[in-house]
Parts: structure tokens; sequence; C-alpha cells
């Protein structure tokens, strides 16, 4: 449960809102990446939908909230294991043949649990999107910081 | 072909907008106009995987861009050498008109698939891949490489935009030992 502190953020009507609405837009988010073979979208699209709950919650709660929640070393180690998954997954392909190939077995189209590694690199790229989502407000964060100091 | 048309329209019109207007939030938001223009026209297209990315990075960079400029007024600066600056412009301008007139003259008529490993790519992406959606098989499979490629764009801009905005630098070894 999201903290309630009064006198940060915005009006009560809207915390009361985005606190119901952020976890429909996080599943929403995490539904598109895992659709993302079948359905359209995939990681980059809900890797940005993930981060956009995030800044929901920024918006309406104050920026200590987001900076307590998400520390930025954990958005560090997001990053990373994005992208060395994404590269993992395509140095796989070498156990059966070579760089990219769809190692895992193939199901049958429009089920869920198909299309080999597609599911699992569109769940790294989003891990990569999510990141670099959430580092956009870090950067904004520091550079108002440091447009107040001037 | 005529929807399409008027969508540019709007677009150059909300471009012209954001150069012309007075303060930095106005701007913004002819900006964020205009990619909404481009999210309907992919849509219109038939590329709903491109107008959702479109429409969702459009919503993140907005809010970061609103979020940089709404307590800041930066004054426009109209003084200083203007006939050399429109010199250079228009120069700049036709030279970059008749490139572009000169690439695009190059390459196939709009809405005409006669690429041929395009072809090749809608023909059999099922049977390869068993994707149902096409531009996921496309993306991570048969064109996987330029996606690590963009990943590692990502990654490394970040990565850099992070050691330069850091603001506390890291101590050395021996300094950490010592406290």
């Amino acid at each position: 449960m999201i903290q309630h502190n009064a006198n940060k953020g915005m009006s009560i009507i809207v915390k009361s809102i985005a606190r119901i609405l952020t976890g429909f837009v996080l599943l929403y988010g995490i539904y598109i990446v895992l659709h993302g073979h079948i359905s359209p979208g995939g990681g980059f699209a809900g890797g940005f939908i993930i981060a956009l709950s995030y800044i929901l919650i920024m918006l309406a709660f104050g920026k200590e909230e987001i900076l307590q929640r998400v520390p930025q070393a954990t958005i560090t180690i997001l990053e990373s294991v994005g992208a060395i998954m994404f590269l993992f997954i395509a140095l796989l392909g070498f156990s059966s043949g070579y760089f990219f190939r769809n190692w895992l077995p193939e199901g049958t189209p429009f089920k869920l649990l198909s299309a080999g590694t597609i599911p699992i690199s569109n769940v790294a790229l989003a891990l990569l999107e999510v990141s670099l989502g959430l580092f956009g407000i870090f950067l904004v964060l520091v550079l108002l910081k440091f447009s107040q100091k001037k | 072909m005529i929807e399409i048309n008027l969508l540019l329209g709007f677009i150059i019109i909300a471009a012209i907008i954001a150069v012309n207007a007075k303060d930095l939030l106005s701007a913004v938001v002819a900006v964020g106009v205009s990619g909404l223009g481009i999210c309907i026209t992919f849509l219109t297209l038939k590329a709903p995987d491109l107008a959702i990315t479109q429409l969702v990075v459009e919503i993140l960079c907005l809010m970061i861009l609103v979020n940089a400029t709404i307590k800041k007024d930066l004054p426009f600066s109209v003084s200083g050498r203007w006939f050399l600056n429109t010199l250079i412009t228009i120069i700049f301008l036709i030279a970059f008109l008749y490139i572009g007139y000169q690439a695009i003259s190059g390459i196939p008529r709009f809405g005409h698939p006669t690429m041929r490993v395009a072809s090749i790519y809608i023909r059999e992406g099922l049977e390869k891949v068993h994707a149902a959606n096409l531009v996921s098989a496309i993306n991570l499979n048969f064109r996987a490489y330029d996606t690590l490629g963009e990943a590692t764009i990502l990654f490394a801009a970040a990565i850099g935009v992070m050691a330069v905005m850091r603001s506390k630098g890291r101590k050395k070894k021996e300094e950490r030992e010592t406290e």
C-alpha cells in the first residue's frame, strides 16, 4: 500500500484515483510484454507502459515517494540485467547452431507459450525499457535540482 | 491517401507553431500534438505496433519535457547577425531538400510492396518462427541483430548520461577504508 503523506503531491482526489489506476496500468504493461508475439505491442511499448505507471505515482504523490520506492541502484541493476539477458539469449543459440538461433521448441502459433525465444527476448527488452523510462525521471529530478541551486 | 496528407499537414502546422511559440511550455505542447499526429498516421497506415510505441514514448517524453520546462521561461534571442543566420538557414534548407529529393526518388512508390526480402518474411514468417505477430518475429528473429544494436545504443546512452550527470564522484579505495 502506498504510504499517505497529506502535504506532498496533489490533492486527495488525484491520489485516490492514482492509487486505484496504478495497478491496472502496471498489469496492462505486463500483458503487452507477455503477449508481444501474439498481439500488437512487445517489449518496447510494454516496458514504457510499466515505467508510466511509476510516473503516475510520481505525479500524484510527489518526488520523494518515487525516490524512496525505486532507488537508483535498482534501476542500474535492472538495466544491466535486461541488456545481458538479451545478449545471453542470443549466445545460447550457439548451443544448437548459430547466433540468435531460435533454440527453444516452437509451439503452435497463437498460444502463449510459442515462438521459441521471442517471449523471453521481449521480457529482456522490457526490463531495459522500464529502467530507461525510470532513468528519464531521475534525470529530470537531477536537472531540476541543479537549476534550483543556481 | 487524402487522410494521410491531411495528417501530414496537421503535423507540419504543429511543428511550425512549436518553433514560433513565445514561451517554452506551449512549444512543448505543440511538439506533443505533432507526435500524436504521427501516432494517428501509423494507425491509418495499419501499423498498430508502431502506434502503441509512439504514443507511449510520446507521453513519457512530454511528461519529462513539461517537468523540465514548467518552472523556467527561457528568453528568445532575437538580436545578432540575423542576415547571416537567415542566409545560412536558407542555403542548408535548399541543400537538404535537394539531397532528400534525390534519396526519396530512388525508393519504390508509396504502398508498393516490391521488396524481395520483405516479401519472403511475409510469406514464410509464420511457418519459420511460429509467432502470430509478424512484427515481433521480424524484430526479434529475422532482424535480431538490429534489435541487439538498438538495445546497445540505448544502454550506452543511459550509461553515458548517468556518468556525466552524477553529482557525487566515487571515492578511492583507500579513502573509503580510512573513513
